[in-house]
């Protein structure tokens, strides 16, 4: 896959507004607490990792950002705008994607889908469907239905879907959670260089800290009962990233080594 | 492994065929007279009478006529009622008293107030055929949109899906499998219905047949009457498997024996 621009460079300064902005964010889903009192800015252009021990609100935390929960005190802002329900402009790709694909459409049906949604005119779609299963790597898998695809073809066709809604904001939920280590590679590079050339702001959930720091701008670590942040680092590698010589770095060492010891903390 | 399926089929077929051959050799031999009984030649010679002057034919065309006219209006109200019940719990609330006290009434039983609205003819027999139809259908429907996969709907409404697409293109592919089931099982009803409703008082198609069979003492051509019947069901039955094995392949077939 060709990277096509340049990574945009995230604003570090901290002035600018951000994208997605959590202000005092509590929820309390059945009588439990499952995030409380979350404050986050996430810059434009930004690629933000959460990690955390299992049952510790990531994923609940990004679907607050998605716009599928709504706060039970506090508030969740998108470019300035409260978010009262799911937009447009943000992209979810879940993690079974077995499941959020449409079994009875093709690949390039399921694609179809979301510029169906978005309005795109029957005649203009063709064309920016072989576009999208071309950029994410299934040129002439079109035909295929998703029970005829493996499984990191089903996450590229996931990804391709949510393309096509043309996102600011892309949120991702542990994507690669269900695949091998090699295909879990690959794709890790894929989205980072679709990321860069699309210049989309990024918040990815994983339970892999490695993963978490090789992608990210920022990780932030949350501690559980009730989610909240733990840790924040800033990570200093430079771009783009390579799967060897990155992970070599002392950098990436030195903050696998503070992530693993925050985890290992949170955990006892 | 055909083979082997053709004789497991023939094997089913042994007990059948004796069980007609005894009859047959009992009647012959005890000369039987009888207004309900009549050995398995004269059910056959009277079926091919019946087709060869094409009374049974015309019952037959009425009889599926008010069938699929019936299953059809049932079934477009029922799936829409059961996909709004099952999208809407608010709706299905609201309903649930309202639905659960009308659906146990026998659909027979309106006979007669269909009949002072309606008269005689296939208006009446339809309606009643309708309504018998609407609640397996509304039932299975609703939980089959409930049972929908909930990450379905969260794509849906990430995409800003609207509502009317929402349905057509997420809700009503995804619970078809479980609704062409709900439809199976309502034509089976649909036809019972029918000729129910003409034994009972419609003087058309082949319930109106056996019971003309059955006031002119002729149980010959009743019993082939009843077998016809039996064969319309079956086949009926048949076609609808393969259609649901064509349109939804295997899966949709599993944990429901035909």
């Amino acid at each position: 896959m060709a990277i096509a621009a340049k990574r945009r460079e995230p604003d570090v300064s901290g002035h600018s507004n951000p994208q997605i902005a959590f202000a005092e964010v509590t929820l309390e889903l059945g009588g439990k607490t499952i995030i409380e009192n979350l404050s986050l800015g996430v810059r434009p252009g930004e690629f933000l990792c959460i990690v955390g021990a299992s049952g510790c609100g990531k994923t609940t935390a990004l679907r607050l950002a998605a716009g599928l929960y709504q706060p039970t005190s506090g508030k969740v802002n998108f470019d300035g705008q409260p978010m009262l329900h799911p937009r447009r402009e943000i992209a979810i790709v879940f993690q079974d994607y077995g499941k959020a694909l449409l079994p009875w459409r093709t690949a390039a049906g399921n694609v179809s889908l979301a510029l169906e949604a978005g309005g795109m005119p029957a005649a203009e779609r063709p064309a920016r469907i072989e576009e999208l299963l071309r950029t994410v790597g299934l040129p002439g898998h079109a035909g295929k239905y998703p029970a005829e695809m493996s499984g990191g073809m089903q996450q590229r066709l996931q990804i391709a879907r949510c393309l096509a809604q043309e996102p600011k904001t892309l949120l991702m939920d542990e994507p690669f959670g269900a695949l091998d280590a090699m295909t879990r590679q690959g794709l890790q590079d894929e989205v980072l260089a679709l990321v860069a050339a699309s210049g989309a702001t990024v918040i990815f959930v994983t339970h892999d800290l490695d993963e978490a720091i090789y992608l990210g701008d920022r990780v932030i670590g949350l501690l559980p009962h009730p989610g909240r942040i733990g840790i924040e680092l800033a990570v200093n590698l430079p771009r783009p990233r390579d799967q060897l010589s990155t992970r070599e770095q002392p950098e990436f060492l030195r903050l696998r080594r503070q992530l693993f010891d925050f985890i290992k903390a949170t955990e006892q | 492994m055909t083979s082997d399926n053709a004789k497991e089929k023939a094997k089913a077929l042994v007990l059948p065929v004796a069980v007609l051959l005894a009859f047959e050799a009992w009647a012959r031999a005890t000369h039987l007279q009888s207004d309900s009984l009549a050995p398995p030649s004269e059910i056959a010679m009277a079926l091919a009478g019946a087709f060869a002057d094409f009374s049974i034919l015309a019952a037959t065309r009425d009889t599926l006529f008010a069938t699929f006219a019936g299953l059809a209006i049932g079934t477009v109200i029922g799936l829409a009622l059961g996909i709004a019940f099952g999208i809407s719990d608010t709706l299905n609330r609201l309903m649930e008293v309202t639905v659960e006290a009308i659906r146990p009434i026998p659909s027979i039983a309106l006979l007669p107030i269909a009949l002072i609205a309606l008269g005689f003819g296939y208006r009446m027999e339809i309606v009643i055929v309708a309504f018998a139809c609407v609640w397996p259908i509304l039932i299975l429907s609703r939980a089959a949109v409930r049972s929908i996969e909930p990450r379905l709907m969260e794509v849906a409404r990430a995409l800003r899906l609207p509502p009317a697409q929402r349905v057509w293109k997420i809700i009503i592919p995804a619970a078809l499998p479980r609704i062409f089931v709900a439809f199976r099982l309502s034509a089976g009803i649909a036809l019972i219905v029918a000729v129910t409703v003409e034994i009972a008082i419609n003087p058309l198609g082949l319930g109106a047949g056996i019971m003309l069979a059955q006031q002119a003492l002729r149980p010959d051509l009743m019993l082939a009457y009843l077998v016809w019947i039996g064969i319309i069901g079956y086949l009926l039955n048949i076609g609808l498997v393969v259609a649901q094995h064509r349109l939804f392949g295997r899966a949709a077939l599993s944990g429901d024996s035909a």
